[in-house]
């Protein structure tokens, strides 16, 4: 029989500390929904996400009520657009078409964020592809829910540069198209390295085409419990440290894996993976930068950071990997800038900057997330920046992205509101030297030879 | 079978633990097991209890036990006992 100081704990995690289920995310294959023409495709797409995905809420809603967790997040994942519209859409406007179609898609059922409006051009662009990726400014402006990601590069491909090119471009004008909401279009807008093909987590979630029809995928989180936890291990050497994140990653997995099991059987969708990130929001209390901070550092992106974000990562994983058992997505330590309280604390201090950003990325999960740059930033340091970020991806084997915000009519100083689970951001300074040269180059990088494993 | 664990935080005063059996009781909801203790001064109850026989589905029961915990002045939750196990137990 349980006993009553484990109820207490249980629920102290869930009301003081922040415990939650981020997201139920319902993966659904668009791939038999290709029709003669855009609008029979357009009508296929909306018919089977509003059925598959019609009671996804209230089921949710309906788990959160039994067990007493708050379900944050429903959400709806589908196969990338780029290869669903291929045959069917020849101009932007046509995709643009299914774009309105998945937001409309998305409200019907209720869910917050529909992705999947992508395109994975890793080794090479389709027409479509292309069609696509110029799409996604207009697309990203004209709807609400929909989020979009291109996989730029793998370990077993190499980097698209034509691609990471455009890309540059494509994200400076997605900010001017939403310049009146401190260009939030790009908070929607993920470039990938190495993209899992189950995530649950937006904006890049999108349902692989390695995936079944349909599939229930659910992130975890709770950075507050795991921060709760490490207080009191102060002063305690590494072994004590990471054995008490270990055990509470254990825990808040187990959570996801239960909500995940029940999701599925009452959806009747087969389950997936779990995701077993620490996600923060901006709430206090429910911040990764906190918990670096608990580990010993004065604040995030203080030397030391790295190894800190490492050993946390790490040990989240492996914790995790022992409640559920199929783990998947990203899992991992995010370390989105605009969502969590202490990252911004530590950006405005001038503690963090992109530069150390950017080789934390190295070992935690994702990569520059939610970051906001002056909105003059020019559209080849864009794609500088995620040439970087892709490389660091493809030679560490690891999931990569780049989430970067430039704020149109802002620069360092000010800040950019987004409002909601996004938060705002100071705007961070970028380096000034120009890389022209090295992105207009074109073609691609290839793949590392460590990649020759066959 | 199906366990609930029910959970009254609150100041402690007189009639707590009536007036929540009194509502299980007019709902069908049959008690197997009650611990008590003072966490930081605060009286934490939980209940054990069986609602498979319940004359109201578990939502309903959540609702209307809130609503209770508000007029006495406490926090009244349930919770299925299965959350519990899977982070308590191997």
């Amino acid at each position: 029989m349980i006993g009553i100081n484990e109820v207490i704990e249980t629920n102290e995690m869930i009301h003081k500390l922040n415990l939650d289920v981020r997201t139920i995310t319902m993966g659904i294959s668009l791939l038999d929904c290709v029709g003669s023409d855009v609008k029979e495709t357009c009508d296929k797409i909306y018919d089977k996400i509003t059925s598959s995905a019609k009671n996804l809420v209230k089921v949710g809603n309906e788990i959160s009520d039994k067990y007493g967790i708050p379900i944050v997040n429903k959400r709806i994942s589908v196969t990338p657009i780029a290869l669903v519209g291929g045959s069917v859409c020849k101009t932007e406007d046509d995709f643009i078409e299914i774009a309105k179609k998945l937001d409309e898609a998305a409200n019907t059922c209720g869910v917050n964020f529909i992705g999947g409006y992508s395109a994975l051009v890793s080794k090479g662009m389709t027409k479509a592809d292309e069609l696509l990726i110029r799409s996604i400014p207009k697309a990203l402006a004209c709807t609400g829910r929909v989020c979009s990601s291109v996989n730029t590069g793998s370990t077993k491909t190499g980097i698209n540069m034509d691609a990471v090119k455009l890309l540059g471009e494509i994200i400076l004008e997605t900010a001017e198209l939403t310049k009146d909401a401190d260009s939030i279009g790009c908070a929607k807008f993920v470039v990938f390295c190495n993209a899992p093909d189950d995530n649950p987590f937006m904006a890049g979630a999108f349902h692989g085409v390695t995936e079944a029809d349909r599939i229930i995928n659910v992130g975890v989180s709770g950075p507050g419990v795991v921060k709760a936890a490490i207080e009191h291990a102060r002063g305690k050497n590494f072994e004590v440290l990471c054995e008490t994140i270990k055990k509470t990653a254990f825990k808040i997995t187990r959570v996801g894996q239960l909500v995940a099991k029940e999701a599925s059987e009452r959806l009747g969708v087969p389950f997936g993976i779990i995701d077993l990130s620490l996600a923060p929001t901006p709430a206090v209390g429910d911040s990764v930068g906190e918990i670096l901070e608990e580990i010993g550092l004065e604040y995030a992106g203080a030397p030391g950071t790295t190894a800190a974000l490492a050993m946390l990562n790490d040990q989240v994983k492996k914790g995790g990997v022992m409640a559920s058992s199929y783990v998947g997505g990203l899992s991992g330590a995010f370390i989105p800038v605009s969502e969590d309280q202490r990252m911004i604390d530590a950006v405005s201090a001038g503690a963090l900057s992109l530069e150390k950003l950017e080789a934390m990325t190295c070992v935690c999960s994702v990569g520059l997330d939610m970051i906001a740059i002056p909105g003059d930033t020019k559209a080849t340091t864009i794609s500088g920046i995620i040439a970087d970020e892709m490389a660091l991806g493809m030679v560490n084997q690891k999931t990569t992205a780049v989430r970067l915000i430039p704020v149109i009519g802002k620069t360092v100083g000010d800040k950019a509101e987004f409002g909601g689970l996004l938060g705002y951001a100071p705007i961070m300074p970028v380096n000034q030297y120009a890389c022209d040269a090295f992105i207009n180059r074109g073609g691609r990088i290839p793949a590392p030879i460590h990649s020759f494993k066959n | 079978m199906k366990k609930t664990i029910i959970t009254v935080l609150g100041k402690d005063k007189v009639g707590i633990i009536a007036k929540v059996c009194v509502y299980l009781s007019q709902n069908n909801i049959n008690i197997l097991d009650i611990a008590q203790t003072i966490v930081d001064g605060y009286f934490n109850m939980m209940m054990v209890v069986d609602i498979a026989a319940a004359s109201k589905d578990q939502s309903r029961i959540n609702e209307e036990l809130g609503d209770l915990g508000k007029e006495i002045g406490v926090q009244i939750r349930a919770q299925s006992e299965e959350i519990f196990n899977m982070m308590h137990r191997l």
